[in-house]
């Protein structure tokens, strides 16, 4: 990885009660912001959920809005989403241990614009059925990021213990 | 405790707190789930009407006596 990229924080599951990973106090010094996940729902059988993701506090989705194309093992397709929808992740339908591999890059989450970001999802299983895609999204808000939350949009369900978020600060990108 | 928690990362300080979910919060997260669960039946239903316009479509240039190879070569 460049030298320019730092790591701001990092979280790890260490509990099966955990439904919200919130990142708050987010440093205003670098250029991007680059969310690297790994996670896992440990229940339900829908193979592949959504992973939501809102910024600032926000209790809803209000000013997302995200375009995809994405395949599934079987078909390729492409959907708008008026959400924070920013990948997949497993859940117990789907081979043991295994956790999504997600990347969400937010370029220029300082600035007095939008804010747009892109993210490159796998939700990975050992099997026909798996997600993967990449999305194009903007959160129409000029107010600069300060918090980021991740949480499973499909179930509300609780994280899988060692899921992890890692969330890294770019500089002049 | 009987509300699922948050894992908030404070990145200023490093500190690493797991709080319970008020229940306005987890109202929030039931809500959201609804939410994604009606979105998912429309895009399925969607999908479904999709096959069977494809399938008809199908069936009817088969009446009209095009072989399976033409028909392939008509949708791609």
């Amino acid at each position: 990885m460049a030298n320019t990229y730092t790591l701001i924080s990092s979280a790890t599951v260490n509990s099966s009660s955990v439904a919200n990973i919130d990142f708050t106090s987010i440093p205003q010094t670098y250029t991007d912001l680059l969310l690297k996940m790994s996670l896992r729902i440990p229940t339900g059988t829908n193979v592949g959920l959504r992973i939501g993701m809102r910024f600032n506090g926000a209790s809803t989705d209000a000013n997302f809005s995200t375009i995809l194309a994405y395949a599934d093992g079987s078909i390729t397709g492409s959907f708008t989403s008026s959400t924070g929808f920013t990948g997949w992740m497993p859940d117990a339908g789907t081979t043991s241990n295994v956790f999504s591999n997600v990347d969400v890059y937010i370029p220029n989450y300082t600035n007095s614009s939008n804010k747009s970001f892109t993210t490159d999802a796998v939700m990975e299983n050992n099997a026909t059925a798996s997600y993967m895609g990449y999305f194009a999204g903007l959160w129409s808000n000029t107010a600069a990021i300060s918090s980021i939350r991740i949480f499973d949009s499909g179930t509300s369900a609780n994280f899988a213990i060692n899921s992890t978020a890692y969330l890294y600060g770019i500089s002049n990108a | 405790m009987t509300n699922p928690t948050k894992l908030i990362i404070n990145c200023e300080t490093g500190v690493q707190e797991e709080i319970e979910l008020t229940d306005e919060e987890v109202a929030q997260l039931e809500a959201d789930r609804q939410a994604a669960e009606a979105a998912q039946a429309e895009r399925d239903a969607e999908a479904i009407a999709r096959g069977a316009a494809k399938a008809s479509a199908e069936a009817k240039l088969t009446a009209l006596g095009l072989t399976a190879d033409e028909i392939a070569a008509l949708i791609k």
